[in-house]
């Protein structure tokens, strides 16, 4: 067993297991994120999702001690302040979800391809998301919530800058 | 009734916002239910709606989503006769003691057959209520008019009182009738159609924010104080029996608190789950492999099929004279298929959490028949069954019978035998091995086409390689009772079905036949109902599906070309 500190979406957790284990169960067992699931234990499936320095890595086969301290980001981090992301908005707005169970994986897949890239096409979209399985065949309106959840950010985004500009001019 | 848990949710105000998530009000009212937990009596008003003082009432019904959505379904019927806004009502769905048996999901019938009671239970509710009002207001029920949950005087609407008011915290205690759950019936007439205000719409899912915020607790999240993990560890080969364990090949693993073994059944329990994983691993097992694999090879699976003796067939399901019509056809087109066992091999892998406390169990499973699971458990264990109940919480899609089944008897056998809360989780190579799978199929199938390209005669013959030997929850063919050895008194040769047939063809002729497979009680090709059963064989699939669709339809398309 080992002392080790994480950066939890914005937070810092201390836990004492063995270094080897996989953040996964760490996350979900000691850390209460419930986000993150098993779906194969093997980095295959993409359920275990979670953002680590702006990568989408498999949380499953991943040990903790090579994350420690680095900012990790789970599902339940990516509301700021009550207000949901805006993929979050997107998923109940496409109402995406069939059972439901592999959309952290999803989500998570899916906020790591935006942040890269702001705007995908429909083809980078499919290749970005290619290996996030879904038993639900949820894939098309996952694709459909990705494009919304990309206008919504760009027009926000020029919102933020139109107010900007108008300030600077008031300024 | 179970008096402690519905009287808990009647009067606590702090579980209202919890009772969006059904598996929330579960957790948090742990303790509370301590048991025993009799039978809900289904002719009791109460037990199926609740409505509090603040205008709110929860729905509870006997059945499960497996990720169609039928909770927001159930929600929209129930609120709409009851005369409830839909945002001010919830659904708990699948609880053993909380809910009344309408035996959970299957067959893809919860709206068209187990939504007529709820809907007349909801009647009755609104037609109680208004009596009540009557009283209270000192006019006659037909001078009364109700909108969202608020009865008022017609002529002065300033006269009015809330359901809330009327019943909030209390008791209906109106007794229905209906010599079965599905005829459950008060008094009330159902609206007429064109009544409807929320059947019809089509909201949002309720269950949808909870799963993209990450708040849902699904039943892989249920998690009880001084709870243990395990890991199944499970026999190399089919046939493989146990001779040996060798317990100091994991004695090194921290936090090992048992390896348990009865028969072929293996499992590991430890404080932590990797600990679970690291000693599954570990474990050093002697098992004895069979001398020949009795098996045919995947190479000569469907040859076997072809050649062995059916151990049970059909009786020919025939409309019109198919030889005749075949034999004056103009073309006649003839296929053989082979179709391969399919797993269910669910997103999440099987699991299911039991809790022995209180000399009762509790068991957390997204199994799509909770009261079937209840009822099966309690004879394995050899329990009375009001000291068991099966606590449904949402889990990945189901297709029919599913793993979970089995993994939530082995939770209960782990949790007695440690007298302490476990977890079991199966891991991934064990569900693509173990889980329950669609039977093998040969189908032989001959269309005759009449010169302008009509299907006049169809001629369907199967062969299922042991076509659904598992029930649900049976407590003498679940997974942990084939490996310690039990067996169903009356072996199960297999149940053969006939395709339904929608397509209007004059003359057809639809025979299975059920082909047995050696050492069927050891192997893994553990076959039961995957979606649409007998379905998928079918060259023209008709629309039905064990729980849900979610992959599109593919039909043969038959052409004189």
């Amino acid at each position: 067993m080992a002392s080790i500190t994480l950066r939890v979406n914005g937070t810092s957790r201390t836990v004492d297991v063995d270094p080897a284990t996989p953040l996964l169960y760490v996350l979900r067992n000691d850390l209460d994120l419930h986000g993150p699931r098993f779906g194969c234990g093997l980095g295959q499936c993409g359920a275990c999702t979670v953002i680590i320095k702006g990568e989408a890595v498999r949380s499953c086969i991943r040990p903790v001690s090579t994350v420690a301290g680095a900012e990790i980001t789970t599902l339940e981090g990516l509301a700021q302040n009550g207000t949901l992301h805006p993929l979050q908005q997107a998923w109940i707005d496409e109402q995406v979800p069939a059972c439901g169970f592999c959309q952290n994986g999803q989500i998570m897949t899916a906020k790591a391809l935006l942040d890269k890239n702001p705007t995908p096409t429909d083809a980078q979209i499919r290749q970005g998301m290619a290996n996030t399985l879904c038993r639900c065949m949820t894939y098309y309106r996952i694709q459909s919530a990705i494009k919304r959840a990309s206008k919504t950010m760009a027009s926000s985004k020029t919102t933020a800058s139109a107010t900007r500009a108008e300030s600077e001019v008031i300024a | 009734m179970t008096a402690t848990r519905r009287d808990f949710i009647k009067t606590s105000g702090a579980l209202v916002v919890g009772l969006s998530v059904a598996g929330d009000l579960v957790l948090d009212a742990q303790g509370t239910g301590a048991g025993p937990y009799p039978d809900l009596d289904y002719k009791q008003l109460d037990s199926w709606i609740v409505i509090r003082p603040d205008n709110t009432a929860t729905f509870f019904v006997g059945k499960t989503d497996l990720g169609q959505g039928t909770g927001t379904a159930f929600r929209q019927i129930m609120a709409d006769e009851l005369d409830m806004p839909y945002d001010k009502t919830s659904c708990v769905m699948g609880v053993t003691d909380v809910t009344v048996d309408q035996g959970g999901s299957g067959g893809s019938d919860a709206l068209q057959t187990d939504g007529y009671p709820m809907r007349r239970v909801a009647a009755e509710a609104r037609r109680v209520l208004l009596e009540m009002a009557s009283a209270r207001l000192g006019v006659p029920v037909a001078q009364l008019a109700v909108s969202d949950g608020v009865v008022s005087v017609a002529a002065d609407p300033s006269k009015r009182v809330t359901y809330g008011e009327l019943i909030g915290g209390r008791k209906f205690n109106t007794t229905l009738t209906g010599s079965n759950i599905n005829a459950t019936t008060g008094q009330a007439r159902l609206k007429d159609v064109n009544q409807f205000k929320i059947v019809g719409q089509s909201p949002q899912r309720y269950d949808v924010p909870a799963k993209v915020d990450g708040s849902l607790k699904w039943a892989v999240d249920a998690k009880v104080p001084g709870m243990l993990h395990a890991r199944n560890v499970k026999p190399p080969v089919a046939g493989a029996k146990l001779v040996s364990i060798d317990e100091s090949s994991v004695k090194d693993v921290p936090g090992l608190v048992k390896v348990v073994s009865k028969g072929n059944y293996v499992a590991v329990v430890c404080e932590r789950e990797e600990q679970a994983v690291q000693a599954a691993r570990q474990l050093k097992v002697n098992w004895e492999k069979p001398a020949a694999a009795a098996f045919p090879t995947s190479e000569n699976l469907y040859g076997f099929m072809r050649t062995a003796k059916p151990t049970s067939s059909t009786s020919p399901s025939v409309v019109g004279n198919p030889d005749a019509a075949m034999m004056t056809a103009a073309k006649v087109v003839e296929a053989e298929y082979e179709i391969p066992f399919q797993g269910h091999t669910s997103i999440g892998p099987a699991h299911a959490m039991a809790d022995p406390s209180n000399n009762q169990l509790t068991i957390y499973s997204n199994d799509m028949k909770s009261y079937g699971m209840r009822e099966g458990v309690a004879q394995f264990l050899q329990m009375p069954k009001d000291r068991v109940r099966v606590v449904w919480m949402e889990g990945p899609q189901a297709y029919g019978r599913t793993a979970a089944d089995d993994a939530g008897f082995e939770a209960a056998y782990l949790a007695k035998e440690l007298g302490r809360p476990v977890r079991v989780q199966w891991m991934r190579n064990e569900e693509t091995a173990w889980d329950t799978k669609g039977p093998a199929f040969v189908v032989k199938a001959r269309g005759g086409l009449d010169a302008q390209g009509n299907l006049v005669a169809f001629d369907y013959d199967a062969r299922a390689a042991d076509f659904g030997h598992l029930g649900y929850n049976e407590a003498d063919t679940v997974l942990i009772a084939q490996l310690m050895g039990i067996r169903p008194s009356t072996p199960n040769r297999g149940s053969s079905a006939v395709p339904n047939e929608m397509y209007a063809i004059p003359n057809r002729r639809m025979t299975t036949h059920v082909v047995s497979l050696p050492t069927v009680w050891e192997t893994p090709l553990r076959t039961g109902n995957l979606r649409d059963p007998n379905g998928p064989q079918s060259p023209s699939r008709p629309s039905r599906s064990s729980t849900s669709s979610p992959q599109p339809r593919r039909s043969i398309r038959w052409s004189s070309g």
